[in-house]
């Protein structure tokens, strides 16, 4: 019976439905990932329908907390989430084009035991590297996006993420379209080297040139961004908006006391006080992002177009 | 001799290692340096000024590490604020507008980690010397001639190219950092310094620099004057490359040196 079989051919819909699971159980960085060691005697929380919010420790019933934009609805902590995650929010449906999804590993410095840390990584986020690039529209806008995920080795940018951040906005530049870049990063990849600290280069002269043709760039600064990426692209968006409470900076939080010698305030580094300081545009909430964007898109289009 | 990474860690850190202002000062005539970032203040940690290369004028800027415990003191051991990073900023701007190659000297364990620092956006301030360094129309060289630490020496090094001597050290972080970071043992910064591959001959096989200077001997500043003399005459030979190169060229030039990376 070749008709009946077609009819139940649809591989695209199981494909979609198991990914979205997954996206749905990688959402959240639990406490159990950040430092299994510590936290494997408190009591636990069931995976699957509940979450536990990393901040207020309320406990969030799962898809109220998805519909929510993973915010919490008691603290109002915007949860850490996964690439995927983010792009679903942002990205019209069914329109991300994902662009150089599988770049081969690099180990330039021959350092030991990375190959296998990164094989690890991979299977444990289902991730290739720590960003994710493609094209989409948003409300109908063509753009480039491009989204990392703090799952993998935090974030850190190597030679593999540096190249596809250059990508992002060479392949931006080359279409003539903005680029939007989500970052959060614990900063360069310390298994790399020196390396890892040419991507800053590499990325910021990749801005250099997308901006020289006139075209929009804007970030999206998510928890946390600090380091080798808050001192390159992250801090070059034409735009600079931020999610409330992140933490953004240059140096860490203990190097810096350990500098001075002193406990620093509350609050430093977090969005509101990089926005009273001068470095953020302004804070946006996630559920508003979408459309925030969307405008921004547009005011630069106009722009373009009586040039 | 022969030198373990550890031990060239140990002599790009050492006090009498010639600084940027003893090669200013042997390699260049009539310099006079030019202070401030046009917004804060002056900071003493970078140097910066125009003077002259066997007669032709060029912007110099360098990282200033102290050459006693009262100058290390003023020029918070060579760790640049972001005014300083503004400051060299605004003086290769400066010479891409009078058509002057750009000549920066990067001595730094890395950039000032504080909370005025902070307050004042380190990291805005290096991205952005990063992005307006790839586009600069004049040719840009940057010698490491100590320390080059972290994106602190990178924010003054995205050079058309990039030189060291044969004792100076460029990494990702300290040696230090990356043992607590990696290993959770900032003691084991000499083992680490093995694997980071920061020293000259790693750094020129990774093409992260691209030519080398001999120091029979650690260079220092009793026996620096021969040294200086053959970058002096390598700088000269440099800048001379440039001359018949569109503006657009030497700027297409360093994007293609760093997007290979």
């Amino acid at each position: 019976m070749p008709k009946l079989n077609s009819m139940f051919k649809k591989t695209t819909y199981i494909t979609l439905s198991n990914r979205r699971q997954s996206i749905r159980q990688d959402a959240l960085v639990t406490e159990k990932e950040l430092n299994p060691a510590e936290v494997s005697e408190q009591p636990n929380v069931p995976e699957g329908l509940w979450k536990k919010c990393e901040k207020c420790g309320a406990i969030l019933y799962d898809r109220d907390l998805e519909k929510n934009f993973y915010v919490c609805q008691e603290c109002h902590h915007h949860q850490r989430i996964s690439a995927w995650t983010r792009i679903e929010q942002i990205a019209d449906a069914g329109s991300f084009e994902e662009l150089d999804a599988v770049m081969e590993d690099r180990n330039p410095l021959d350092f030991p035991e990375y190959e296998g840390k990164l094989a690890a990584m991979r299977k444990s986020t289902g991730l290739n590297e720590g960003v994710i690039y493609g094209l989409c529209t948003i409300h109908g806008e063509q753009t480039v996006l491009a989204v990392m995920d703090s799952r993998f080795m935090m974030g850190s940018m190597g030679t593999i993420v540096g190249e596809k951040i250059t990508r992002a906005i060479e392949t931006a530049t080359r279409l003539k379209l903005p680029v939007i870049i989500f970052t959060c990063s614990g900063g360069a990849r310390m298994q790399e080297g020196i390396l890892s600290l040419m991507q800053m280069a590499k990325t910021s002269a990749a801005v250099e040139a997308h901006g020289r043709a006139g075209l929009p760039y804007f970030t999206v600064i998510t928890d946390p961004t600090t380091g080798g990426v808050t001192a390159s692209f992250a801090m070059l968006g034409d735009v600079i908006l931020a999610e409330p409470g992140v933490l953004i900076g240059f140096a860490g939080q203990r190097v810096i006391e350990q500098t001075i010698g002193q406990k620093l305030p509350e609050g430093f580094q977090r969005a509101e006080f990089m926005l009273e300081h001068g470095f953020i545009d302004k804070i946006v909430e996630r559920k508003d992002l979408k459309q925030c964007l969307f405008q921004l898109i547009r005011a630069h289009r106009l722009v373009n177009k009586e040039a | 001799m022969e030198f373990t990474a550890w031990d060239r860690v140990r002599i790009a850190r050492e006090t009498d290692r010639p600084t940027s202002l003893y090669y200013i000062e042997h390699i260049f005539e009539d310099f006079m340096e030019l202070h401030g970032d046009r917004n804060v203040k002056d900071d003493p940690a970078i140097v910066g000024g125009i003077g002259f290369l066997d007669g032709r004028p060029v912007t110099i800027i360098g990282q200033q590490k102290g050459r006693d415990l009262k100058e290390q003191g003023e020029r918070n051991f060579g760790m640049p604020n972001p005014e300083g990073y503004r400051k060299a900023l605004r003086l290769m701007k400066q010479a891409e507008k009078f058509r002057r190659p750009i000549v920066c000297f990067v001595d730094t364990s890395g950039a000032f980690c504080g909370i005025e620092a902070e307050e004042r956006g380190q990291g805005e301030a290096i991205a952005r010397n990063l992005m307006e360094m790839a586009g600069l129309t004049v040719p840009v060289l940057s010698i490491v001639i100590g320390e080059g630490g972290s994106g602190g020496a990178l924010a003054m090094a995205v050079g058309n190219e990039v030189w060291c001597l044969e004792n100076s050290v460029y990494s990702v972080l300290s040696p230090e950092g990356f043992a607590a970071i990696l290993w959770k043992d900032g003691k084991r910064a000499d083992e680490a310094a093995e694997v980071m591959k920061m020293t000259s001959e790693h750094l020129k096989a990774l093409k992260v620099v691209d030519r080398v200077f001999a120091e029979p001997e650690p260079v220092h500043v009793d026996n620096g004057e021969a040294l200086a003399e053959k970058m002096k005459q390598a700088m000269i030979e440099f800048f001379k490359r440039y001359d018949k190169m569109a503006p657009e060229a030497i700027a297409g030039e360093r994007y293609e040196r760093f997007r290979h990376f």
